[in-house]
């Protein structure tokens, strides 16, 4: 399982269109998004973490659709299914490998981004947070949206369909917990529901992924 | 769920539930349908007359409230649609019944239209008397649209995977999760609401007004969206299933 994340964050490293390409989608989604709305600064402070947010889910999605792709076409995810370990755990670390190359790096320059925007000094550190305790989510809600959608040629906008609203929740949470740190209000209930979908994700998306991947390997 | 053995084309297998047989299935539908569907329309027809011609007591909204006898029941068939899908997908899923599978695969584009004519026939609504066509800062509203676009995702996912055993299960499979999204979508967009307060809404829900003189109509046509929906999940699950006896026989002949 520990061979398979490293094999996989390595992958991602190595080959053109890993973290840091997704890295730079991130800026640039971000960044469009500076550029349409009108460079008023009371809006884009109150933009911002919006952006920031859609820039993270684009990022996150648009990586999603090689998650189990490139394994399943060449076999490698077939003789994962019939190795010692779970189909469940090897979800898991695919899910943890993709989170370390989108969320976590897009967790790290979200301060950057925000302050780009001009986002409160609060709303950032608030914004920030958020990231890290929801991104795992993405990722994982997103291993089930590519898992089901495996067998699917140009499965990517069918996924996209697919993982889009599972991923609304998390988008709220984290726009009501930036926009509460703004008001100087306290968002600690918004950061703990977004924690607990990440745990609840946590626990069901593996589970939920490996029948889908058992259904499609067969 | 590792073995897909299921066989589709109505080969007679001994079952504990009778009504997994596609065959014993047909026949039973055949006998009800000629008799539930004049019922259908009637209570339809009858419904929508009733709430077209009734006299309503005065009310501020005036001739608008009217809405209500097309909005609330599509809204209350679009959700149950989606958990009548829920409970078919886990019969689907555990007992390995294409029958369940079938009706969760019909069900959809009904419930899908259902939840359309609830955002449609809302934003009508709203337009007049909120003053606003939409409102992102809604919690019922945005569990509806999420709602409709997990009906969206279902449908899709179904056309586009070939193998209709795989096509059912992965279906189901996101069906189970998808729901999870959909409670979810529904609570914390209710959290979203205590930030902004909207407590006006509520007093435009139809369940605050209860007159009799809407009451009545209203359970008419919640009676009458039932059955046009159980005619409709019949003959669509029929059509299905005859297309699915037709491929065989294409496929046994060569």
């Amino acid at each position: 399982m520990r061979a398979l994340f490293l094999r996989d964050l390595r992958l991602a490293l190595r080959l053109g269109g890993g973290a840091g390409l997704s890295l730079s989608f991130f800026f640039i989604v971000a960044a469009v998004i500076g550029f349409s709305v009108e460079p008023d600064p009371k809006l884009l402070a109150q933009v911002g973490p919006g952006a920031v947010l859609i820039a993270t889910a684009l990022a996150a999605l648009i990586s999603l659709d090689r998650l189990f792709q490139a394994d399943f076409e060449d076999g490698s995810l077939e003789q994962i299914a019939l190795g010692p370990a779970p189909l469940e755990a090897a979800v898991l670390s695919k899910a943890a490998a993709h989170w370390a190359t989108t969320g976590l790096p897009a967790t790290l320059c979200a301060p950057l981004l925000a302050q780009m925007f001009q986002v409160p000094d609060a709303a950032t550190l608030t914004l920030t947070l958020a990231l890290a305790v929801g991104a795992p989510a993405l990722s994982l809600t997103g291993a089930v949206g590519a898992a089901l959608t495996l067998g699917v040629r140009r499965g990517g906008l069918l996924l996209s369909v697919i993982v889009a609203p599972m991923f609304s929740p998390t988008l709220i949470l984290g726009a009501v917990a930036a926009r509460a740190a703004a008001l100087q209000l306290d968002p600690s209930s918004a950061l703990l529901l977004l924690a607990a979908i990440t745990i609840g994700a946590l626990a069901i998306a593996p589970f939920a992924a490996a029948a889908a991947l058992r259904i499609n390997v067969n | 769920m590792a073995q897909n053995s299921t066989a589709d084309d109505g080969s007679a297998r001994p079952s504990i539930w009778r009504f997994a047989n596609p065959h014993e299935f047909m026949r039973l539908t055949g006998r009800l349908l000629p008799w539930i569907t004049p019922l259908a329309i009637v209570t339809l027809v009858v419904g929508l007359l009733w709430a077209l011609l009734a006299e309503l007591p005065p009310h501020p909204q005036g001739e608008r409230v009217r809405i209500m006898f097309i909005h609330v029941p599509a809204a209350m068939m679009g959700i149950n649609i989606y958990a009548m899908m829920i409970v078919a997908s886990l019969i689907g899923l555990i007992r390995r019944h294409p029958v369940s599978h079938l009706a969760a695969k019909a069900a959809a584009p009904i419930g899908a239209v259902y939840m359309l004519a609830a955002l449609v026939s809302g934003a009508f609504w709203g337009a007049p008397t909120w003053g606003a066509w939409w409102d992102f800062g809604d919690a019922r509203l945005m569990a509806a649209l999420i709602l409709f676009f997990f009906y969206l995702g279902y449908i899709a996912l179904w056309n586009a995977i070939e193998d209709p055993t795989s096509a059912s299960e992965l279906a189901a499979v996101l069906c189970l999760f998808g729901s999870i999204f959909a409670f979810l979508a529904r609570y914390v967009s209710a959290f979203w609401n205590t930030l902004h307060q909207k407590t006006s809404l509520s007093a435009i829900d139809g369940k605050e007004l209860v007159d009799d003189a809407i009451f009545v109509p209203l359970m008419v046509l919640f009676v009458a969206n039932y059955l046009v929906f159980f005619v409709l999940l019949m003959i669509s699950m029929r059509t299905e299933i005859r297309a699915r006896r037709v491929q065989a026989l294409r496929v046994a002949e060569g």
